[in-house]
Formats: structure tokens, sequence, C-alpha cells
């Protein structure tokens, strides 16, 4: 009980540091229409990110891996459940890979073209489908005793499953734009904050409308009834999103995009902790449910597990803060001047 | 069609698609680490513009084969979730150890590596792209043991409906696995090898540029020699393993139907599946199959017809992808041969240099036959004498995979074709001799 409740937590946490760190990735890339006015600023958004997204799309991977290793049936029915919005992620991630790679290597306006709708996309999309699938979570999956999905694409598609999918998008823009804010100098860094603070309270009246519809939708706060002091969670994620909008205006940029990756933590956490046992409950009857009790690997295979992860990702964090740090630079136009720059 | 054919031809075209770009990548960045460890040591200004012009064409692929293989993670869960239940306590460990401990490390550093020139010394970028070779080839080593578990699963009980781990050290040691990684990391040097002797036999045919393709080709010979010779032998070991525990891909691989001692080779054949026999035979070569499968000229090898109808493996196409990698494995260390005697007048034997340039493909071929056998040689089983593929697929709409499917082979194609157009690009433009560091 103990192991598989450590893994479910393990499990919540490698899918917030994936949000955290490949969340403004993905809010720059949804904003390359809006800010970059020209290619001068296009090529400064992409190169902002540009040494650091590989890194954090890897946070997916071992979110993905571990869901696997430590809870195999989850994996099993979450993504055969989920097939077409998995796909279409996953053709946005490698449409956006490639076009980081790719974009600069021809000179010709419509090769660039092409690759920038490629970013779009490829971000926009993911942001989006990855708050509609963890909002379905959260209220439920339709899917019978033999782990057999019964909906559609469409069926996701439901109030509360677009208002998460609004949720991490709009997350993952002030994310985004506090990054460019750290990141760029003049006329993109102005308005890369201007932004942050246009989108700021449509963050909150999301997320407020979120919290609401919650507790019409999901069972999600039955957890925080029974535990009120877990609500303190909540109370820290709301402190953090404040926190947002307070270091904005003190024009700390660096501690505004700590106080949103907060945010983005808490909120993950906020959903996993009112989820708990629960990974991927059903909608149909309750004892379909996969809980971290009825699917987890063997007490083995966690054991290990959980060895592998105690070493390795706390050096995956050190060797990741170090890159941040090598990168944590404004990049200037000269930057760009750089071969290796995409 | 079902399901099944159709999940396994969407997975058929995503591994093999992969698999077009990562071998480049396992043995490109070994040789671009080590030009740039040739920089450091000499201050030679072409080792800097060797790094950063095979180092381009290493990154290309690098992409390429970065986003083609996260989705190959995610496609047990949507395609094959069935087998996900069944064996994820094992399988998906390896794959999520893959994650953390090695593809993290390759995927950090090489963000490091493409914008960190100015940012570290010369020494530690170095250093960073032999940590980045380190760890793409370490990630190779967890997905070859994964993908031995499947082949030769070991150290797992069936309990609760499932196979559990008993035993990761076995996992881990799995002889099958190593025997694979031992395999399949020094073709991807071979293949990495051709590519670089290919595209500098190009520029050397062109004669431009000939100090820097001349050192270029020779540093790619030597690794080329040793990796085909050492692929060569170990492909021998490798086969009396595959004699040993997956008895009926040995003999579909040489279209055995009937048991017998001193069971022969047969070099050319066509296996007739429907009749149970060989349409046509030649180069027969009495007692080598057992020679080669039990290092003993008299040693008994079990035929086709000794395994269920169905418990065999498609046999002509197991047999085929058997002979193409076999023929293409003997005759590329023969070429590295040639080229090594010839190594100091390149320029000299236009004649050899074309064959290498016109030689780049083979190793693709080799390594996707190689796979091919491997992988349809198991069949009927997914995890060979366990779970047959049949019952392993997801329980999904036929209509859905056909869709992905369809969209795989486009957006894939397309992506090949932009990948290619730019490869080549770069290869005809040449190093870039005006920059210095």
């Amino acid at each position: 009980m103990v192991l598989q409740s450590i893994w479910f937590f393990l499990w919540g946490l490698l899918w917030a540091i994936f949000f955290m760190t490949d969340g403004f990735d993905f809010g720059i890339g949804t904003l390359l229409p809006v800010l970059g006015k020209s290619e001068q600023d296009k090529r400064l958004m992409i190169n902002a990110m540009g040494p650091l997204w590989d890194g954090n799309e890897v946070w997916l991977l071992t979110a993905g891996g571990v869901t696997f290793a430590a809870f195999p049936l989850v994996y099993a029915t979450m993504f055969s459940s989920l097939y077409t919005a998995l796909m279409l992620i996953l053709f946005a991630l490698i449409l956006r890979g490639v076009a980081f790679e790719f974009r600069g290597q021809v000179e010709s306006a419509a090769w660039r073209k092409t690759w920038d709708a490629c970013i779009f996309v490829g971000s926009f999309a993911p942001a989006l489908l990855f708050g509609v699938a963890f909002g379905n979570i959260f209220q439920g999956i339709p899917f019978d005793g033999d782990g057999i999905y019964q909906g559609n694409l469409l069926t996701l598609l439901n109030p509360y499953g677009i208002l998460g999918g609004l949720l991490f998008l709009s997350l993952f823009l002030v994310h985004g734009c506090l990054w460019l804010a750290i990141k760029t100098e003049g006329d993109l860094h102005d308005r890369a904050v201007g932004l942050a603070n246009k989108l700021w309270p449509v963050l909150v009246g999301v997320a407020v409308l979120f919290l609401v519809a919650t507790a019409i939708f999901t069972p999600l706060y039955s957890n925080y009834l029974a535990q009120p002091a877990l609500l303190l969670v909540l109370v820290g994620d709301v402190a953090a999103l404040f926190g947002i909008k307070y270091f904005l205006r003190k024009a700390a940029y660096f501690k505004a995009w700590f106080a949103s990756a907060g945010t983005i933590v808490l909120c993950t956490f906020f959903g996993v902790i009112g989820l708990f046992p629960n990974l991927f409950p059903s909608s149909i009857n309750a004892e379909y449910s996969l809980s971290a009790f009825n699917a987890s690997s063997s007490p083995l295979t966690l054991k290990i597990m959980l060895i592998v992860v105690i070493i390795f990702v706390p050096i995956v964090l050190v060797y990741q803060i170090w890159a941040y740090n090598l990168f944590n630079v404004k990049l200037k136009s000269e930057d760009l001047d750089l071969e290796e720059a995409y | 069609m079902d399901v099944v054919l159709l999940s396994r031809l969407q997975f058929a075209a995503a591994t093999m698609f992969h698999f077009l770009f990562v071998p480049l990548t396992l043995g490109l960045s070994l040789l671009v680490a080590y030009m740039e460890t040739k920089y450091v040591r000499t201050g030679d200004e072409t080792y800097l513009r060797m790094t950063k012009f095979w180092g381009k064409l290493f990154l290309i692929n690098f992409a390429l084969g970065v986003v083609t293989g996260i989705t190959l993670e995610f496609q047990f869960g949507t395609n094959w979730s069935r087998y996900s239940a069944y064996v994820g306590d094992i399988f998906g460990s390896l794959l999520a150890i893959e994650a953390t401990a090695a593809f993290f490390l390759e995927s950090t550093l090489i963000g490091v590596w493409i914008f960190g020139w100015k940012k570290l010394s010369a020494k530690a970028h170095a250093t960073v792209m032999w940590l980045v070779a380190g760890a793409g080839n370490l990630s190779a080593l967890w997905i070859l043991l994964a993908n031995g578990w499947m082949q030769h699963p070991v150290g797992y009980t069936i309990r609760n409906g499932r196979a559990e781990l008993t035993d990761f050290a076995a996992v881990v040691f799995n002889k099958f696995g190593i025997l694979q990684f031992l395999h399949v990391v020094p073709a991807a040097f071979v293949l990495s090898a051709f590519f670089v002797m290919g595209v500098s036999a190009y520029h050397l045919l062109k004669k431009q540029h000939i100090d820097f393709f001349t050192r270029s080709f020779r540093m790619a010979l030597v690794l080329g020699l040793v990796s085909s010779i050492w692929v060569a032998v170990e492909g021998d070991q490798h086969a009396v393993h595959v004699t040993e525990v997956q008895p009926a891909k040995l003999a579909a691989m040489e279209g055995l139907w009937e048991t017998q001692t001193r069971a022969p080779v047969v070099l050319v054949a066509l296996p007739d599946e429907k009749n149970e026999r060989n349409l046509i035979e030649f180069g027969r070569i009495p007692g080598l199959l057992s020679l080669l499968g039990y290092h003993d000229i008299n040693a008994e090898v079990r035929g086709l017809k000794d395994f269920p109808k169905d418990e065999r493996p498609p046999v002509l196409l197991t047999f085929l992808s058997f002979r193409v990698m076999v023929a293409l494995g003997t005759l590329l260390p023969l070429l590295c041969i040639v080229g090594w005697f010839l190594r100091n007048r390149l320029v000299e034997n236009p004649w050899f240099l074309r064959i290498m340039l016109f030689s780049i493909p083979l190793p693709y071929i080799a390594i996707q036959a190689g796979w091919v056998l491997a992988e349809v040689g198991r069949q009927p089983w997914i995890v060979y004498g366990m779970l047959k593929t049949a019952d392993a697929a997801s329980p999904v709409a036929a209509s859905q995979v056909l869709t992905s499917l369809v969209a795989f082979i486009a957006v894939y194609g397309l992506l090949g074709l932009a990948g290619y157009y730019l490869i080549a690009k770069k290869v005809a433009q040449g190093p870039d001799m005006a920059e210095s560091a």
C-alpha cells in the first residue's frame, strides 16, 4: 500500500515537472504567430527555448515510461482509450520537434512558413489536448470492465474537458510569456510582458471557473473534505497564481516565472490529490476504475523502479538545472548569427 | 483488415522509419566527438570544420530519430494494450529506465552542445559530445534489452494473470538482449562509417576539400573495418543462441523443413509455405547449418515440420531477410578491407570511391533486413513462447488504427523527404571553409 501510494504521487510529480518545463515551450510556440512580428522576433522566440525544449520533452517520455512500469494496466487502458487524442498529440510533437531543427536550414520564406505553422500547431494542440485529457480523467472516462473505451474523440470534448484544455493553455501561455520576458530584451520583451499582464486575468478567470466546475462535474473535492489540511495545496496554488502578478508588477520576471512554475505544479497536484487513489477512473462504474492499488506492478518492480528513480531523477535535475543556468542570460541579436542557432 | 494486422503494419512503419535515422546517430556521434577531441588536442582547424560539418548532419538525423522515438514508446499503450498490461511489469521498467538513465542525458546535453560553443571551454564542450554519444548508445542498450526480453523472456513468473518480475538481474543480463546489443550497435557503427565514407567519396571524386574528406574517410574506415568484422563474427554467436532458444526462427531462416542431422545451408531457395518445401534450391552445403548452429557438423537441427503450423513464422520473409542481411554483412567488411589497402591512395582510385558512394544504402538495407528477421522470425509470438501477437493488440476500432496508419505514412513520408532533402543539401554544400573558431 505504501509503495503503491508513493508511486502514485511520483507519477503525479513526473507529469507536473513535464508540464512545468515543456509548458513554457508550448506557450512560446503557440504565441509564435502573435508575438513573432518579424523573422528576427520569431528566431529569438525559438532560440529562447532552443537549448532546453528537447530535455524538457523527455519528462513526457519519463512520465509515460513510469506509467508503463509502475501501473501497466493504467498505461494500457489510458492510452488505448485516448487513442485518437494521444495520436494527435504525438503527431503534433513530431512536427514541432522537427520544425525547430529544419526551419532555419533553407533560405526560403515558404519553407520557414511551413515549419512555423508546425511549431504553432505542435505547441497549441498538446497544450490544449493534455488539458482536455486530464480534465476527462478527473471526471472519469467511459470505459467498461474489460478496459474497453465506450466513446470517441468527441466524447472527450465535453464542457469540463474543454475547460481543462483552456486552463492548461492559459497556464502555458502565461508561462511562455514569462520565459520570453526573462530571455529577451527591447520590443519583444515589452510585448511579452504586456501580454503576460493581459493574459493573467484571463488565467484567473479560467481557474476560478475550473475550480467551480470541478465541484460540479468531478468527485475531486471529496478527498479534500475528508482531509481539509490538503486544501493547503489549493491555497498554495492560488498564492502562486497571485505571486505571478505580484512579481510581474515588480518587473522581477525570473521570480514571476518561478511563481508560474509553482502554479502549474500545484495545479497538477490539486488534481492528483483529488484523484487519489484513482489513476484512471471509469465513469460507467466506479468498480472498473483503475487505481494505484488495483493496477500497479508487482512489489518487486515497484521497489526496483523506486531505486532507479531515487538515484536518477535527482541526477537529471542537477544537470538540467545546470543547463538552465548556462542559458540563463538574455538572448542578443548576435546570438542568432551563430551558425548553430535555430 | 483487422486490428492486429493494421497495428503490426503501423508498428513496422514507425520502427523502420525510426531506425533509418537512429543508427547513423549512434556511430556519427562517436565520430564527431572524436573529431572534436582531435581539434581540442591539436588546435587544427580542419578538425573543427569536420566537427561542425558532420555535426550538422548528425543533428538533422538526431531530430528525426528523437521525434519518431517518442511515438514508439506510446504505441505500446495505444496499439498493444493487452501486451502492455500482460508484460508491463517487466517490459515497462526497461523503457522507463531508458528514459531516466540514458535518454535524458542525451537530450539535455544535445541542447548544451548545439548552443554552448561560446559558453563552455573547448574541453568541456568536447566532453559534452562524448556524453551525448555515450548516452545514446546506453539508450540503445536498454531498448535492446527490452526487445531481447520479447525474443527470449527470462526472470519472470506468470502470476495474477500476467508476467511478473522475479529476477531483475536475469532480465538485465539476458544473453539474448546482450547479444543483440553487441550486434545492432556495431552494425549502426558500420552504417555510420559507410555514410561518412560515401559522402567523403562524393567530394573526393569531385576533387574538392581533399584533405578534409581524406581525413574523414580514413577515420570512418577504421570504425567501419573493425565494426563490420565484429558484426560478422558476433553474428555467428548470435545465430548459435537463436538455434538454442528460437529453433522455429532458425528453421525459417534457413528454409529447413525436415528435422535432420548434418543439416545443410541452402544458399538460394524459394520456400513454398503451402506445400512445406522449397521450390528452387541452389548451392546446398551439407552439414553447414549443423556446424553454424551447434558448432558440430553432425548435430541434429529441427525442421519447420516439427512445429505446429500455427507456431511457425512466415517462412519466405524470414528466409529472404536473413539472406539479404548475411550477403550484405559479408560484402561490407570486404569493402572495408579493400579500403584499408587503398587508404593512402584514395583520390587515385576513383572506381573505389564510386563504389563507396553507391554503397551508402547497403548497410541501411542490411540493418532493416536484420530487424525484419528478428521481428517477423519471432512470429506468431510477440513474446516468444509466452504471448501471441494475435492476443496482444488493443481493443480499439480497426478504423482508428487505419486512420493513424495512413497518417503515419503521410507524415513520415513527408518528413523523410524533407529530411533527406536537407541531408543531401548539406552534403552537397560541403564544409564551410571560410569559417573559423
